[in-house]
């Protein structure tokens, strides 16, 4: 027989309802029929959300986001895209009536609107469930029918977020089948909360119990420190105690929670006295008992009682991942607090740090050292520049989840049509790559209008034009660009080859381009966004936009400091290779840099170069015609593809080409006011390829695997940004 | 009979969400798979195509097109119970008013197609079918009018 009850109350959940009410829904009625203090309950069972997608047709929106690429082939932040739209979806949907009904009339007979925890109670195995704790959303304080549903189906959404999407296979889930139950909590504002840990998995005749004051919240997320005991599992013995600093603690506030400072008292006396500590080793055991294994056990104190506020059973360790790339990708995802910590020790540490150590290289005289104390200096450039990259990928990648975050928010208060509207209120007054370009640009403007000029600039070098004017720009773009790979190779080369690169945007229409430019520059008044928030939180929002836009401008920016160190580092290593031409004339130019430093530290050594047999792509007997990606810049152009596969290749690039690159660099990005659109391998609709060419209001298509090898420099090109299409006719017109 | 037949035509047309289109690229027929609803009265079809596709061109130099829907099962059943239908007749792309009537009706029954056809490089057409060939039993095969 069907079962179609769309809500239980925990009273009545049977271990036979396990597939409709998920874990945790399951092991709280247990604990509950087993006198356990468990707040009241009731489960929105996974009928509910199978009803709402199938009448709603969103079941098949789903599978269309979801079938978009290949999940093998995509990033994560494509991953991560995915998941915005699917929420975005579940939030601009609306509840059919019959159900909407239903569920509203049932929250009001249990609650009478009193504040209450939404929780997520996924269908898989407990196991599995464990291990991937925190893939789902739970929300706490949630006041209200109306909003109760609102968290209901973002709980029903967060079946699909971007975490859950990278561990599908170890969480079973199933695109055509998967479904989420919901635990309706009533919330307990605790005056101190924690964790149970029932079996420490360093040594298994220990038990650990982590407490903060205020609310959990901040401890599950990391931004609140715990404190911390180890107690003898046998008889609940004291082991050690490792105390916190007590400085911040989550409290509630009307709908939802908030950071807080704690001072007096509070801020010297650890959260659990003994007797409490004894209390809640007590309600572990008893955890454990029932269900026959050690339990991971979350519980809160409230007017002297002890509430259990969820149970699942131990693993192999607290969060049971592997430290691979997935785990890594989890720890990307980071609250407010988290980021503007991050935010301070890159504005005052990473930053200033990267560019005193590039100044410091910069200062160094290379010429005058002995070949010995280069090759000792190419390797501690070559240290200091992995270290740096390094520091990068702790710093800068996770802090781009500032604008990640301040997306999610805005979705949830906004609903837009287009998932991506916040990033209009993202853009930046000013961005590196535009200035660079902005002077370009002028030196174009000045030649397009002057043909005497212009004359000057076909004749010779650039720096021997007379034009003062001209020479002033030429010598800030120099100083801006030097700063960038391609323009480091030690000679006028591809400042040279820039001239030709000048004279052809001097002939594109400026003025035209110009004025697009002014025109998507227009930020958008972030009034609409503020005015959702209540008068209190107003603050939160403004810092949280400002985070976002601060975090958005980095994601350009952030390579360039890492440029100005690897310069350092090649400039080095160019010094060297230079020594060595009349040694090896017709072979320096090739030798690796490992190589180069033998032959410095030792005058005797003959580097072997193996021949590598160049791997040739063996042509397909097919042809790509259209290949789907993802629309990450609006519009629609056509126009003769530019392939870059060299950055060499970018100097030859002609007004109108559509930039067929592996991904969009700062070393590129002096192309874009001449490219009719961009075309990308590396996915995602906020990568660097995609905010620029927003910033120039051409379309962009991300994420289409092999795109250089497909597409051939001179095959006809039409890029649909609208619908992230990209149609080719090999060979051209 | 005629009454019978545009019931049989009408369920299957509702039933099935996908059919082939058939367009002339030069004097070359080419097929593709679209997603379409039909009107009440049988006269006519609509299906969406973005811009820069071969059948949009296709159709912007010879609007003749016919149209294919089936029951295939993919099993032996299919040579007794498989219905055929092919609408001949006229493709237009809609213009703004005619978009506005023909979209609800649409994305009704395609809702998950909403965000492809509602973006700027995707179009509405609207096939003015002329006449119905369907085949059922193997070989039977009646025409119809509209």
């Amino acid at each position: 027989m069907p079962f179609n009850k769309f809500v239980l109350p925990i009273e009545e959940v049977l271990q036979e309802h396990r597939p409709r009410v998920g874990g945790k829904g399951l092991s709280l009625a247990r604990l509950h029929s087993g006198g356990l203090k468990v707040p009241k309950a009731i489960c929105i069972t996974a009928d509910a959300y199978l009803s709402f997608i199938d009448s709603t047709g969103l079941d098949k929106k789903i599978l269309l986001e979801v079938h978009r690429k290949q999940l093998e082939e995509a990033r994560w932040e494509e991953m991560w895209d995915t998941a915005l739209r699917i929420r975005n979806l579940f939030l601009r949907t609306k509840l059919p009536a019959d159900l909407l009904g239903l569920l509203r009339k049932e929250i009001r007979a249990h609650f009478h609107g009193n504040p209450v925890a939404v929780r997520s109670s996924a269908l898989g195995e407990d196991s599995a469930q464990v291990s991937f704790a925190g893939i789902h959303e739970s929300y706490v304080n949630i006041s209200g029918a109306d909003a109760v549903l609102k968290h209901i189906k973002l709980v029903w959404a967060s079946l699909w977020s971007d975490a859950a999407i990278l561990y599908r296979k170890e969480l079973n889930l199933d695109l055509e089948k998967s479904a989420m139950a919901v635990v309706v909590q009533e919330f307990v504002p605790g005056e101190c909360s924690g964790v149970f840990f029932g079996k420490n998995p360093m040594d298994g005749t220990q038990a650990v119990i982590e407490a903060v004051y205020g609310l959990n919240q901040g401890l599950v997320d990391g931004t609140v420190e715990p404190d911390r005991w180890i107690l003898r599992r046998a008889d609940g013995k004291v082991l050690s105690h490792n105390p916190a600093l007590h400085t911040e603690m989550i409290r509630s506030k009307r709908g939802g929670v908030r950071l807080a400072k704690i001072d007096g008292k509070k801020a010297r006396a650890a959260p659990l006295s003994r007797n409490r500590i004894q209390a809640v080793f007590g309600l572990g055991k008893k955890a454990e008992d029932f269900f026959g294994h050690p339990q991971d056990v979350e519980w809160t104190f409230r007017n002297r009682t002890l509430y259990i506020l969820q149970s699942r059973p131990i693993t192999t360790d607290r969060t049971g991942q592997k430290k691979d790339q997935k785990s890594w990708y989890l720890s990307l995802r980071r609250s407010f607090e988290n980021l503007q910590e991050l935010r301070s020790r890159i504005e005052d540490h990473t930053i200033p740090g990267m560019m005193e150590a590039s100044e410091a290289m910069a200062a160094q005289d290379l010429s005058g050292m002995t070949d010995k104390e280069l090759s000792v200096e190419i390797r501690r450039r070559k240290k200091a520049y992995a270290q740096w990259v390094d520091v990068y990928w702790r710093d800068f990648i996770p802090f781009a989840h500032g604008f990640r975050l301040f997306g999610q928010v805005y979705n949830d208060k906004i609903h837009p049509e287009d998932p991506y509207e916040f990033v209009e209120l993202l853009r930046p007054k000013s961005m590196h790559s535009l200035e660079r370009n902005g002077i370009m640009e002028k030196m174009a403007a000045l030649i397009s209008r002057d043909k005497d000029l212009e004359k000057r600039v076909r004749a010779g070098r650039l720096e021997d034009v007379h034009h003062p004017e001209f020479q002033r720009l030429r010598r800030s773009f120099m100083e801006e660009y030097a700063n960038l790979k391609i323009f480091d190779e030690g000679d006028s080369a591809p400042f040279e080859r820039l001239r030709g690169f000048l004279l052809e945007l001097a002939g594109a229409s400026l003025s035209e381009r110009k004025k697009k430019v002014r025109a998507v520059h227009k930020q958008p008044d972030p009034h609409r966004f503020f005015a959702q928030f209540k008068k209190e939180d107003e603050d939160y929002a403004r810092g949280l936009l400002d985070l976002a836009r601060f975090s958005y401008r980095l994601r350009d920016d952030d390579n360039i400091y890492l440029g100005k160190i690897e310069r350092q580092m090649n400039r080095a290593v160019l010094e060297g290779r230079n020594r060595l031409k009349p040694r090896f004339p017709s072979r320096y130019a090739k030798f690796p840099d490992e190589q180069i430093i033998k032959c410095l530290q030792d005058p005797e050594f003959r580097p072997v170069i193996k021949s590598s047999k160049q791997e040739r792509e063996a042509k397909p007997g097919w042809r790509a015609r259209q290949l789907k990606g993802q629309p990450a810049g609006k519009g629609l152009a056509s126009g003769a593809a530019r392939v870059i596969s060299d950055e060499s290749h970018l100097f030859e690039f002609k007004k109108g080409e559509i930039l067929v690159c592996d991904a969009v660099d700062p070393n590129m990005t002096f192309v874009v006011p001449l490219a009719g659109a961009i075309v990308e391998r590396r996915g995602g609709m906020l990568i660097h390829g995609a905010i620029i060419a927003r910033e120039y209001g051409i379309p962009c298509v991300t994420g289409i695997a092999d795109a250089t090898r497909i597409i051939e420099t001179g095959d006809s090109v039409t890029v649909d940004g609208f619908l992230g299409l990209v149609i080719i006719e090999h060979g051209g017109k | 009979m005629t009454q019978e037949i545009k019931k049989i035509v009408r369920n299957t047309l509702k039933a099935q969400n996908l059919g082939v289109l058939a367009t002339l690229e030069n004097e070359t027929p080419y097929e593709t798979l679209v997603a379409f609803v039909s009107s009440e009265d049988l006269k006519h079809i609509v299906f969406s195509t973005a811009v820069y596709t071969r059948k949009y061109a296709n159709l912007k130099n010879h609007p003749q097109v016919s149209f294919l829907v089936d029951t295939r099962s993919n099993t032996e059943k299919d040579f007794h119970e498989c219905i055929a239908i092919t609408a001949l007749g006229e493709a237009k792309e809609a213009g703004r008013e005619e978009q506005k009537k023909i979209l609800g009706p649409y994305l009704k029954k395609h809702p998950y197609l909403e965000g492809f056809v509602k973006s700027p490089s995707c179009r509405l057409f609207r096939i003015r079918v002329r006449k119905y060939i369907v085949v059922s039993e193997f070989q039977k095969v009646l025409e119809f009018a509209v």
